[in-house]
């Protein structure tokens, strides 16, 4: 083991970190609001809303994350009405690229948590809100939403962590965060156990403070026992 | 343009199926792998031992907390030089290089292996009680209550989980590409750098993942059915 080293490099790979969290909070809220349309799609009876959300959940859920990066980074910017489109001054940036690609993962997957949770909501609430006389609206983010958000917590508390770990995609395409700096050390030292030590364990701590946050909410959300 | 994807010399297509080939192959023995480790560490988690416990909880949280691509540049850096490491122990100090598919394996197993492990441990853990104790009343002990009694209920109750691990196993081994095995992923890389057509040829792959994920949900779901042909009712045709 070479101590020194792990201690240098330590400070190196801290510096990846906020660029980890940053791509990680940005993608996780965009996610989260794509999540809530698609599973309202999928649970829709009208096959034209449905059909599509659940072909979109599982294209997604069925090829690699490095694939639907590639895809967007490499695919879309081929054709030249993309690169000279409006839109091209996101597309062309690794960054944005990584954030699209990871938007769309999260809002595949959280789509199907958040169906779940829609679900447990028992019809009996639902009936008490428009007795209630609640609008379509109001019963919605009155009613279904805090209960659906109380019952897929722990579901989508793993999701994040899956998020933390699906980040470090993006240093494939050059974005240098904690898994491309620990890369980058990891050639240059040839010291692949060391190195490996230093990030993971970044990893785990920034996994153990989202699973204690997680945990923390959930109490919160909890219904208090008599 | 369908010149791009056809077969023969002038093509791409015959190579993107044997990247589709290589895909299912390091997924199927880094699945074996993960399903070997995942036996072990299981056993580990259920021990009564303490090392062994905190060996597995050690294990499992590592690997499900930490990004796959770390794991797999660990053992693309660091796998060849651990092996020969092993080696000299044995008395060998050639130069030992690791083939792609095997550092694929290790590092896909090793990560497949850590869901395995909990699959397999909550499989045991729904068996109940009371099928231990009737294996030892009819004098089964150690290995044989477990071949004979546990393994054949653990594999049905697994089986779902499996499932899903091996979903997670096949995803994972795109990531294997970054240490250069020729799978769909850096087949299709290889293919779209030489004919400036990235879009037709990343298609290509997620269409070959589909069908992979197509075909094996519905071989789980066969398997699934026939392992539980004593507890489903059977439809009647």
């Amino acid at each position: 083991m070479r101590f020194e080293l792990m201690y240098e490099s330590f400070f190196k790979i801290l510096k990846g970190v906020p660029l980890t969290l940053e791509v990680v909070f940005i993608s996780t809220l965009l996610g989260f609001g794509l999540a809530i349309i698609v599973a309202l799609m999928r649970i829709s009876d009208n096959k034209l809303y449905s059909v599509p959300a659940y072909s979109f959940i599982y294209l997604i859920r069925g090829t690699p994350l490095l694939l639907q990066l590639y895809f967007v980074y490499y695919g879309i910017s081929q054709f030249s009405f993309v690169r000279e489109s409006f839109l091209w001054p996101i597309l062309k940036e690794p960054f944005w690229c990584g954030i699209i690609t990871l938007t769309i993962s999260t809002g595949a997957y959280s789509a199907e948590i958040i169906r779940g949770g829609i679900q447990s909501v028992s019809q009996g609430y639902i009936e008490s809100g428009k007795a209630l006389g609640l609008g379509r609206i109001s019963l919605f983010f009155r009613i279904v939403m805090p209960i659906t958000i109380r019952q897929a917590l722990p579901a989508y508390g793993n999701e994040l962590i899956l998020m933390v770990k699906a980040s470090s995609l993006i240093s494939i395409v050059t974005l240098m965060e904690i898994t491309g700096i620990a890369r980058t050390i990891i050639s240059k030292t040839y010291a692949p156990v060391e190195i490996f030590l230093v990030a993971g364990s970044i990893y785990l701590f920034i996994n153990f403070i989202i699973t204690r946050l997680v945990k923390y909410a959930e109490n919160r959300l909890s219904i208090p026992s008599t | 343009m369908l010149e791009a994807i056809s077969f023969g010399d002038a093509g791409w297509g015959d190579e993107m199926l044997m990247g589709a080939f290589w895909t299912v192959a390091v997924s199927i023995s880094s699945i074996l792998l993960g399903l070997v480790i995942g036996i072990i560490f299981a056993g580990f988690k259920l021990s009564s031992i303490r090392v062994l416990n905190l060996i597995a909880e050690f294990y499992t949280t590592v690997i499900r907390g930490v990004p796959e691509l770390l794991v797999i540049y660990l053992l693309f850096f660091g796998g060849g030089s651990a092996v020969m490491y092993v080696a000299k122990i044995f008395g060998y100090f050639g130069y030992i290089e690791l083939q792609p598919f095997v550092i694929g394996t290790l590092a896909v197993g090793a990560i497949s292996g850590a869901y395995s492990t909990e699959v397999i441990r909550g499989a045991v853990n729904a068996i109940p009680r009371s099928q231990f104790e009737t294996g030892s009343a009819l004098g089964l002990k150690g290995f044989r209550l477990y071949q004979k009694i546990i393994f054949p209920q653990v594999a049905r109750l697994a089986l779902p989980g499996i499932g899903n691990v091996w979903q997670i196993t096949l995803k994972d081994t795109a990531l294997i590409s970054v240490t250069g095995l020729v799978e769909i992923m850096r087949q299709s890389r290889i293919a779209s750098g030489s004919t400036h057509e990235p879009f037709i040829f990343y298609t290509i792959a997620i269409i070959l993942y589909l069908i992979i994920t197509r075909v094996s949900n519905v071989a789980f779901d066969k398997a699934e059915i026939r392992y539980s042909r004593g507890f489903v009712k059977r439809k009647i045709s």
